[in-house]
């Protein structure tokens, strides 16, 4: 019901917050992917899914300015990707925090505000905005607690928080899921979905299992076999489609609660444990 | 030194002390070593960048020994070599840590290279005490306006790069992506280690520079929740050790390094077993 009101309001305001053309990404001088076309639509909840290696964090790097595409064209708010573009909120993958850190997590949420800027930056001006972020993912009584002392959980809510307080209009969440257990998951996918949905902003989600987003998603990117494929979840999430993207028979099993399985290939889309 | 006695009314006593040039200088250049060491150091803990520190410290004692033999002062051999070393290490590696093997062997190296210009100078034993262990009450007042304009360059640059520096230090790849040049960064903090360790080195000498670069901040990195606020634990404590470590040798026919390396080591014990006590 839900998803076919968006639809509905999707195709009203068409306003494209990505696309590419001819795209060709890698890193160093290896091109992992090549050819790709596609474009995504603001308030597009969209998951990013394929075997590791396969360019998906290499797509984001590309997205945020850090690399430069090998052939192409990409444009982001219809313009070329630039380093620093303050419309992006960014969560990377691997955020490590030593243990010993006792700064509280309400000041590397401050950070996500003025971080970048010269300067000391006297005062306090961005206290509440940080608590507004800090809020708004569930976190008020973790502000005050010391880094070092949070859980993976804990800290994932606060670098969520850090990407949302300097208002951006497109989340990249690189492997948000990795390591929380199955109701920690989808309390953060609903979270992720109730920021979504509630602030217009387009997400894209880096995720090797899709099972948890499936009720939410708009959008999958899937980015394999040196290819990105776009499209709505069932029509690239079945034996077909996924079989001609890989060259190879590949199976998409369906459980009897509707949960999927991509057997077949290497390095498959997860399924449940 | 015996000449004077010590009263109980401290302003007396100092302005006893600061009839001798000497102790007047030592003051004066402690007291900004103390707050550049507090200030870098807290950067430092947070970066674990100690060994670094630790390492430009060495590198210096090679370039202070260099400029004795030719004549110069000791502070210039030692900015020239810790810049230049710092720059170097900046540049090969941002993870230094990662490359432990490969600095302590080129730290070891300069020290030999230390040892080997200490020995073809004069005044060996001296000179080679006072560079290991620090010297402050034989500073010149050349050597005190050096440090003050140093310190207080130091200083303006970090606060130019205050929280790009912050951000960099807690979250790298936030930073980088957030259009902040990490590298370029790394390369400035590498720098001020290095023009910190430099004038640092005169006050408690090569050997002895984790007591002020890097005890006070580790103390206060534990008992701060704020970054702001642990800059300033982490200068209050460098200060407090220098200012009584001066005090007392101005009485006392002991090094100074022995009792500001003492003040920092008591209250880093105490606030490790005041937190273990708190924490159990």
């Amino acid at each position: 019901m839900r998803l076919a009101q968006r639809s509905l309001d999707n195709s009203m305001d068409t306003e494209t917050i990505i696309s590419a053309e001819n795209l060709a990404g890698g890193y160093g001088t290896k091109t992992v992917f090549a050819n790709a076309e596609f474009s995504i639509e603001q308030g597009e909840f969209v998951a990013v899914l394929g075997p590791n290696g396969a360019g998906k964090t290499t797509l984001f790097g590309l997205l945020l300015g850090l690399a430069q595409p090998h052939k192409g064209s990409l444009s982001i708010f219809g313009e070329p990707p630039r380093h620093g573009n303050p419309r992006i909120g960014y969560v990377p993958q691997r955020h490590p925090i030593d243990a010993q850190i006792r700064i509280e997590a309400l000041q590397l949420v401050r950070l996500g505000i003025d971080g970048n800027r010269w300067g000391i930056g006297w005062g306090n001006k961005g206290t509440e905005k940080a608590l507004a972020a800090l809020k708004a993912v569930g976190g008020e009584d973790l502000a005050h607690r010391p880094l070092g002392s949070l859980s993976g959980g804990e800290l994932k809510r606060i670098f969520l928080a850090e990407a949302l307080v300097s208002d951006p209009d497109l989340l990249l969440l690189d492997e948000p899921l990795a390591n929380l257990d199955i109701h920690r998951e989808s309390n953060f996918v609903r979270l992720i979905n109730n920021i979504v949905r509630s602030c217009g902003v387009t997400a894209l989600l880096i995720a090797h299992d899709i099972n948890p987003l499936l009720t939410v998603l708009d959008r999958v990117l899937y980015v394999a076999n040196g290819r990105i494929t776009s499209g709505k979840p069932s029509e690239i999430l079945n034996s077909k489609a996924l079989t001609e993207l890989y060259g190879m028979p590949v199976e998409v099993v369906k459980d009897s609660q509707g949960r999927v399985a991509v057997v077949g290939m290497e390095g498959p889309v997860q399924h449940h444990e | 030194m015996n000449s004077v006695t010590f009263s109980l009314n401290i302003a007396s006593d100092l302005a006893s002390m600061w009839q001798y040039d000497f102790m007047r200088h030592a003051f004066e250049a402690g007291t900004v070593v103390a707050v550049v060491a507090g200030v870098i150091g807290y950067f430092i803990i947070l970066r674990r960048s100690s060994f670094a520190a630790h390492a430009l410290s060495h590198i210096g004692f090679a370039g202070a020994a260099g400029a004795v033999l030719l004549g110069l002062s000791p502070l210039l051999g030692l900015l020239v070599f810790t810049c230049g070393a710092g720059f170097a290490m900046a540049t090969l590696g941002r993870k230094i840590s990662d490359r432990d093997v490969q600095i302590g062997t080129v730290l070891a190296f300069m020290l030999g290279l230390g040892v080997l210009f200490i020995s073809l100078y004069s005044g060996y034993a001296t000179e080679a005490y006072s560079l290991l262990f620090g010297e402050i009450l034989g500073i010149s007042s050349t050597d005190v306006l050096v440090t003050l304009i140093a310190g207080f360059l130091l200083l303006i640059v970090v606060a130019i790069i205050y929280r790009p520096l912050l951000f960099v230090s807690l979250d790298e790849d936030v930073a980088e992506a957030k259009g902040i040049p990490t590298y370029w960064i790394g390369v400035v903090f590498m720098l001020l280690i290095a023009i910190a360790t430099s004038i640092a080195v005169q006050v408690v000498g090569v050997l002895l520079i984790f007591a002020l670069m890097v005890t006070p901040a580790a103390v206060a990195q534990q008992i701060a929740s704020r970054p702001a606020e642990g800059i300033i634990f982490s200068v209050l404590i460098a200060l407090l050790a220098t200012w009584f470590g001066l005090f007392i040798s101005f009485y006392l026919p002991y090094p100074v390094s022995f009792f500001i390396t003492s003040v920092t080591f008591a209250v880093y014990v105490a606030i490790r077993s005041l937190k273990i006590g708190y924490d159990s």
